[in-house]
């Protein structure tokens, strides 16, 4: 009976979390689908479900609209770029928080959190008159900059609980050893905190990539990434809905192979720690 | 080289003073235990020595250097772990490399060495593995490695040996006061365990809350503690101690017997202290025996392996009159 019973609870709950699953997936699925509709069949008041007369006529459009190669490289300059500066940033802010705290650490750790917790647009007009008087408005290496700024936050606070897992005994040792404090973080610390740097750099490249509302406002035709190429099809007018879908499976298809085939490193980072 | 000398070091973690004031001189070449129970301070004194601590205040002079303020790379000590510390990244090879590569050594002189190394501690045939394909004594054996090739002026061992099994810990105990006569340099041993610092020390500096007790070879320690504490740390099992009325019989505050120093009776007329046993425990070559006795509480007695005794038996103890312990109020010595 007791077997019974548990058969039917397991049979319950993976029904529930493929409903759950299915439920998250649904939109990113009808946004696939639509990609391959016309226009009018897109927009139909009765919506079909697969596409009646396949097409791929949408790509070619976006293609010809908006130069997608470009956006796409400037989302790759700018999400690994950001994410690398980051990094470089972030493991010595990590390393000092971690092995040498002082009494005011957590509150400087609590206060970069909450740096995350005020509404980006907050800021907006400081930081626009900023990069307009500093000249980087619409530039790479500006946007490259802020998108630093704002997942510093993130980058440090996922490296700090990294590498508050690796004994300090053995940075200890490499400092016995003759390891000077680079030496020791380049040979010692990095790449015993190799699974949690990656992690670290795979969350803020997606996140970089998917930012908008920074990539929107502060470029326009040169630096823009794939969101803002996304946006730009996004009309209250005419027929766009199809080349919508198209420009929105251009712009997440590469992040989307990429988190599908890091999943396993993406959640094993996130629940590093969790279970000693 | 390697002579190391403390002069009023003090350290204090926020409010908290974990070593008040320490002075210490220790000679170059010897072998020097620190002991004393957890939390005494041992094993901050030994990192201040490493240079992983700073000082509050006071000097540490290493060949008579000031290093007070070294960082621990340029000390140039080494250091074994309690946790052996070995870098889990990297083959044996590579662990025992490291100093050297971190010395900026040239390729032939690190290969030497380290096939040198891996020879006296028996590890050539593991230079290729990662440290987590090791048992716990091969893994403090490429730790002791790790600390050889660097020729440092001393060696400070944290613990090294707590966390290996008890036949293990004989075994390393043994090839680490070899590697000392070997090597002749300056050895600082941290332990809690009193027979370690018995068994390997030239001196042994008794630590207690931070202070000094009393430093000397470890038969002056034995035969002349210098207060209570010192007698009751040193020696297994631990001295006896009496106090009130009988103690006052020999002028003293307190007075202590160490187990072995009784002689046993079972008729009344040539023993002191009458009692009856509790436990007796015989480990073949020894007997322990945990007596009640009468007015005084419970004392340990050890006797020879051949003595059988058993709960409830009646005995007389006798202690040997000019191995009696005496101490003031305060825990002194007289």
């Amino acid at each position: 009976m007791a077997r019974a019973a548990s058969i039917q609870t397991r049979i319950g709950f993976t029904a529930l979390a493929w409903g759950i699953a299915l439920l998250l997936f649904a939109p990113i699925l009808w946004t696939i689908l639509t990609a391959f509709k016309t226009e009018a069949e897109a927009i139909a008041s009765s919506p079909t479900f697969l596409p009646q007369q396949f097409t791929l006529e949408n790509f070619g459009a976006v293609q010809d609209r908006s130069d997608y190669f470009k956006h796409a490289f400037n989302s790759i300059v700018v999400s690994l770029g950001s994410t690398l500066l980051g990094l470089a940033i972030g493991i010595p802010a990590a390393w000092a928080m971690a092995f040498a705290p002082t009494k005011r650490t957590k509150d400087v750790l609590m206060w970069m959190l909450s740096t995350k917790m005020m509404p980006a647009v907050g800021v907006l007009i400081p930081i626009y008159l900023i990069f307009r008087d500093l000249r980087l408005l619409d530039t790479l290496h500006g946007l490259t900059l802020i998108m630093t700024l704002i997942n510093l936050p993130i980058i440090i606070w996922m490296l700090y609980t990294y590498f508050k897992e690796i004994p300090v005994d053995i940075l200890e040792a490499a400092r016995m050893d003759g390891a000077e404090l680079y030496n020791e973080i380049v040979h010692v610390l990095v790449p015993m905190a190799v699974p949690g740097i990656a992690s670290t750099l795979l969350l803020n490249v997606i996140l970089a990539w998917n930012e908008a509302f920074w990539t929107i406002t502060l470029t326009s035709g040169k630096a823009g990434t794939l969101t803002a190429f996304i946006s730009s099809f996004s009309s209250p007018q005419g027929l766009f809905l199809a080349k919508l879908s198209a420009a929105s499976l251009l712009a997440i298809a590469p992040i989307l192979l990429m988190g599908w085939f890091s999943q396993k490193q993406l959640v094993r980072g996130l629940t590093f720690g969790a279970v000693k | 080289m390697g002579s190391i000398s403390l002069s009023h070091v003090k350290k204090s973690f926020g409010e908290v003073q974990i070593i008040p004031d320490i002075s210490l001189d220790i000679k170059e070449g010897e072998f020097v235990v620190f002991v004393g129970p957890s939390g005494c301070g041992k094993s901050t004194l030994l990192r201040l020595i490493a240079g992983l601590e700073d000082t509050t205040s006071g000097t540490i002079l290493l060949d008579g250097v000031d290093m007070t303020k070294a960082p621990p790379a340029r000390r140039g000590l080494a250091m074994v772990f309690q946790s052996y510390a070995l870098y889990p990244h990297m083959t044996v090879r590579d662990n025992i490399a490291f100093p050297l590569k971190m010395a900026k050594a040239p390729k032939e002189v690190i290969d030497q060495k380290v096939e040198y190394a891996a020879r006296t501690l028996n590890l050539s045939s593991y230079l290729d593995r990662r440290p987590r394909a090791l048992s716990g004594g091969q893994r403090q054996r490429v730790a002791i490695g790790r600390a050889i090739v660097r020729e440092p002026k001393a060696f400070l061992f944290d613990e090294p040996l707590s966390n290996l099994d008890a036949a293990l810990r004989v075994n390393m105990r043994l090839e680490i006061t070899e590697l000392h006569q070997q090597l002749k340099t300056t050895m600082i041993y941290v332990t809690h365990d009193q027979v370690e610092a018995m068994t390997m020390a030239d001196r042994i500096v008794v630590l207690n809350a931070g202070r000094v007790e009393q430093f000397g070879s470890p038969l002056d320690l034995y035969k002349k503690p210098a207060n209570r504490f010192v007698a009751g740390f040193i020696g297994s099992p631990r001295m006896n101690f009496v106090d009130g009325p009988e103690a006052a019989r020999y002028n003293a505050s307190s007075i202590g017997v160490r187990p072995e120093h009784f002689t046993l009776a079972t008729s009344p007329a040539a023993g002191t202290w009458k009692g009856k046993v509790g436990v007796a425990e015989q480990l073949g070559s020894d007997t322990f025996l945990h007596v009640h006795v009468d007015g005084l509480g419970l004392m340990t007695i050890r006797t020879d392996g051949d003595q059988t005794f058993s709960h409830g038996d009646d005995v007389y103890l006798t202690p040997d009159p000019a191995r009696i312990y005496r101490f003031d109020a305060a825990g002194l010595a007289l």
